[in-house]
C-alpha cells in the first residue's frame, strides 16, 4: 500500500484464552512514517492485539517483527528496548510521583548508569541524570506540560494525563508508538487538539503510529490507513473513505448499536 | 517550581551532621550508660527501619525476614571480631570449625562482610520468590527467617548452637553506629533521589506500567530486596557488637515485627520517616518498659506482665493502620526548603 518498508508486520499472530479465540490471523503491515488505526466494536480485539505486539502476551501462534526483526514472546521490557513504546487504555501514570519523575523513568530505558553509581557520586552518572532531566524537561515543554512538571501526575485534569502517558512514552525514544483510545473521555475541543498533537509527533519524532480510537472523527481525522476488527478477526482494511462506505464495516457497528439498542 | 538551593542545602546539611557529631561527643561523655545505649539502639534501628523501608516502602515488596538477614549479619560480623581464645572458650560443646576458628577481621570489615553475606542470600531468596511474581513474599521471607533460626541452632560446628556467642567484643560504641547510620543513610538518599529511585517508585506503584516502560521489573526488585538485605546484615552485625551476646533465639519474628512498626509508623516510603520513627519507637519502647514492672499505686499493687510492651505496641500498630495510614511523614521528605519556608511563613503570621 505504500512504498515505505514496514516498521510493523504482524504474521498469522492468534492468540486464544482457553477455548476464547480472542484475535485470530491478524496480519497488518505498518508503512514507517504513517498514522495508521486499529478499531472495532466493544470486545473485538484491539487491546489484545497490543498486548500480543508489546510482548504481555504470547500468541499462539504468529509472529510479530519490528523493521524485519523478529519480537514474539519478547518480554515488555525487551520490546520497549527494541523501540515500541505504548499507552493504555486506562491511563496508567505513576501516580505518587511527579510528571517530570514520570517522564524519566520513561527515560531510564536508554541510560547507561548503574543503579550503584549514584550512592558512589560517579560524575558520568551525575552528568547522564542531569542530561536525562534537562531532555524530560524539553519534552515535557514540547506536549505543553512544561509549567505542571512539579506537580504529583495524579493531581493533574484528565486531559493533561492523558498528554503526560504519551509524553512519558515518548521518553524511552520510540520508532512506533501504540495510543490505546487516545481521545476516550475528551470533548470535541480536546479531541481536536489530541488529533493535531499526534500529527505533530508523528513529525517531531520521526514516529510511525498506530492507534485504537472509538472517536470516528478522530481516527478519520488523523489516520492514512485503518484495519476494522470484530470478533477477533480482520473483517476489513483501507483509507477513511472505504472504511467509511464499506458495508461490512457498517454492518459489524449497526450490529453493535442494534444490540446496544436492543 | 522554585529551583532549590544546592549549596545552601549542602552547608546547612554539613552544620546539621556537625551538630549531631558534637550532640554525640557531649552525650557519650555526659550521659549514663542506659542512655547512650538508647542513642545506640536509635542509630541501628534507623539503619534497620531505613533497609525495610528500602524493600517495603520505596519498591512495595512486603517482607517479613528481616530478622533472618540481622542474623546472617550479626553471626558472620561476630565470628571475625571474636579472639580465636575466646572461640574455644565458649564452642564447648562442639569445636568451632575451620576456617572459622582462625579467621579474624578489623570490626569495619567484619560488619561489611555481614552486610554481604546478608545480601547473597537476599538473592537468594529473592531470585525463586520473584519470579513468581513476588505475591508469596510476605510468607516465604517469614518462612525463610524460620529457616535461619532452625539452622543456626542447630549448626552447632559453626553457630555453637542454642548457647549462642558470648564476649562479643563490644566495638558497636556511638561512633560506629551512627558512623554507619550516616553511611546507610548517605546511600539510601542517592539511590532513591536518583532515576533508579524513581524507578523502584515506579515499580511499586504500577508494575505493568513499569514493564511497558522498558523497566526489568524483576532485576530491579532482586536489586531492591538485596541492597535492603545488605543493610539489614550491617545492622546486625552492628546489634551483636552492641550487646555482646546473640543466640537464635534472638532472632525471632519480633524482632521483625519491631522494624515493620518503625517503618509504619515512620511513613513507607520516607526516609525522614524512619529516622523518626526510630527514635520515637525506640525511646517508647524503652520507656514503656515500666508496664512490665510491678507497679504500686497506693495500696494498689500490680503485677507486671511480661509481654505488656508488645500488646501496647500491637495496639499502636492497628490505630495506626486504622487512623493514620501514611504514619508520621507519608511519603514525604525532610528538605531544608520547606523547613526555612515553615519558618519564615511562622514569622510573617506572628
Ligand atoms: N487475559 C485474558 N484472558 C481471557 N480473555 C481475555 C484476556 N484478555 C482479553 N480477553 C478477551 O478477549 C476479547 C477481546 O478483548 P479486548 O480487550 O482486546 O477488546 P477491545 O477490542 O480492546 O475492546 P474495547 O473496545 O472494549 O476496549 C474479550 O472478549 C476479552 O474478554
Ligand atoms: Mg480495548
Amino acid at each position: 500500500m505504500s512504498a515505505n518498508p514496514p516498521v510493523l508486520e504482524t504474521r498469522e499472530v492468534t492468540i486464544r484464552f482457553g477455548g476464547l479465540t480472542a484475535v485470530s490471523n491478524f496480519n497488518i503491515s505498518v508503512p514507517k512514517g504513517s498514522i495508521v488505526g486499529l478499531i472495532g466494536p466493544n470486545g473485538a480485539g484491539k487491546t489484545t492485539c497490543f498486548n500480543i505486539i508489546t510482548g504481555f502476551y504470547k500468541p499462539t501462534q504468529g509472529d510479530v517483527f519490528l523493521e524485519g526483526k523478529r519480537i514474539t514472546g519478547l518480554p515488555p521490557h525487551k520490546v520497549c528496548e527494541e523501540g515500541i513504546a505504548r499507552t493504555f487504555q486506562n491511563i496508567r501514570l505513576f501516580y505518587n510521583e511527579t510528571v517530570l519523575q514520570n517522564v524519566m523513568i520513561g527515560g531510564f530505558v536508554r541510560q547507561k548508569s548503574h543503579w550503584w553509581m549514584p550512592p558512589l557520586l560517579i560524575p558520568s552518572c551525575t552528568r547522564e541524570e542531569r542530561e536525562l532531566r534537562d531532555r524530560a524537561m524539553a519534552l515535557l515543554d514540547s506536549v505543553g506540560l512544561g509549567k505542571l512538571a512539579g506537580e504529583i501526575s495524579s493531581s493533574l485534569p484528565y486531559g493533561a494525563q492523558r498528554r503526560l502517558e504519551i509524553a512519558r512514552a515518548l521518553a524511552t525514544k520510540p520508532k512506533f508508538l501504540l495510543l490505546d483510545e487516545p481521545a476516550a473521555g475528551m470533548n470535541p475541543q480536546e479531541s481536536q487538539e489530541l488529533m493535531d498533537f499526534i500529527k505533530r509527533i508523528r513529525t517531531d519524532f520521526d514516529l510511525t503510529i498506530l492507534l485504537i480510537e472509538h472517536d470516528m472523527k478522530v481516527v478519520m481525522g488523523v489516520c492514512e490507513h485503518i484495519w476494522v476488527l470484530d470478533y477477533g478477526i480482520l473483517i476489513a482494511e483501507g483509507n477513511p473513505e472505504q472504511i467509511r462506505t464499506n458495508p461490512k464495516v457498517i454492518e459489524a457497528y449497526l450490529g453493535e448499536e442494534a444490540t446496544q439498542n436492543a | 517550581m522554585k529551583t532549590p538551593n544546592k549549596s545552601r542545602d549542602l552547608t546547612l546539611t554539613t552544620a546539621a551532621v556537625g551538630l549531631l557529631l558534637v550532640f554525640l561527643w557531649w552525650a557519650n561523655g555526659h550521659l549514663d550508660n542506659y542512655k547512650i545505649q538508647v542513642l545506640n539502639l536509635i542509630a541501628i534501628n534507623s539503619i534497620l527501619a531505613l533497609s525495610l523501608n528500602l524493600i517495603y516502602g520505596f519498591t512495595g515488596m512486603f517482607s517479613l525476614g528481616h530478622a533472618g538477614f540481622m542474623a546472617i549479619g550479626a553471626y558472620v560480623s561476630s565470628l571475625l571480631i571474636l579472639p580465636p581464645v575466646q572461640k574455644e572458650m565458649i564452642y564447648i560443646l562442639q569445636p568451632l570449625i575451620w576456617p572459622f576458628s582462625v579467621l579474624q577481621a578489623p570490626f569495619f570489615i567484619a560488619v561489611l562482610a555481614g552486610g554481604f553475606a546478608a545480601a547473597l542470600l537476599g538473592l537468594i531468596i529473592a531470585i525463586p520468590v520473584l519470579r513468581l511474581g513476588g505475591d508469596y513474599l510476605g510468607i516465604a521471607t517469614l518462612g525463610f527467617a524460620e529457616i535461619i533460626r532452625v539452622v543456626f541452632t542447630n549448626l552447632t560446628p559453626i553457630t555453637n548452637g542454642a548457647l549462642g556467642l558470648k564476649g562479643i567484643p563490644n566495638y558497636a560504641n556511638i561512633w560506629w553506629n551512627y558512623g554507619w547510620c550516616l553511611l546507610t543513610l548517605f546511600f539510601l538518599i542517592r539511590l532513591i533521589n536518583s532515576n533508579f529511585g524513581n524507578v523502584l517508585k515506579a515499580i511499586r506503584d504500577d508494575e505493568v506500567a513499569a514493564r511497558a516502560m522498558g523497566i526489568n521489573t524483576f532485576k530491579y526488585r532482586v536489586v531492591s530486596f538485596s541492597i535492603g538485605a545488605f543493610f539489614a546484615g550491617i545492622g546486625g552485625a552492628l546489634m551483636a557488637s552492641l550487646i555482646t551476646t546473640i543466640d537464635p533465639k534472638m532472632f525471632s519474628f519480633l524482632l521483625t515485627f519491631n522494624v515493620l512498626m518503625i517503618v509504619v509508623a515512620g511513613g513507607l516510603g520516607s526516609l525522614t520517616g524512619s529516622i523518626i520513627g526510630s527514635a520515637v519507637i525506640t525511646v517508647l519502647l524503652e520507656w514503656l518498659r515500666f508496664v512490665e514492672n510491678p507497679i504500686d499505686i497506693g495500696s494498689f499493687h500490680l503485677d507486671g506482665i511480661p509481654g505488656m510492651r508488645m500488646v501496647i505496641f500491637s495496639l499502636l500498630l492497628i490505630l495506626i493502620i486504622l487512623f493514620r495510614r501514611e504514619g508520621i511523614m507519608g511519603m514525604r521528605e525532610f528538605s531544608w526548603d520547606s523547613l526555612i519556608n515553615r519558618f519564615s511563613r511562622g514569622g510573617e503570621a506572628r
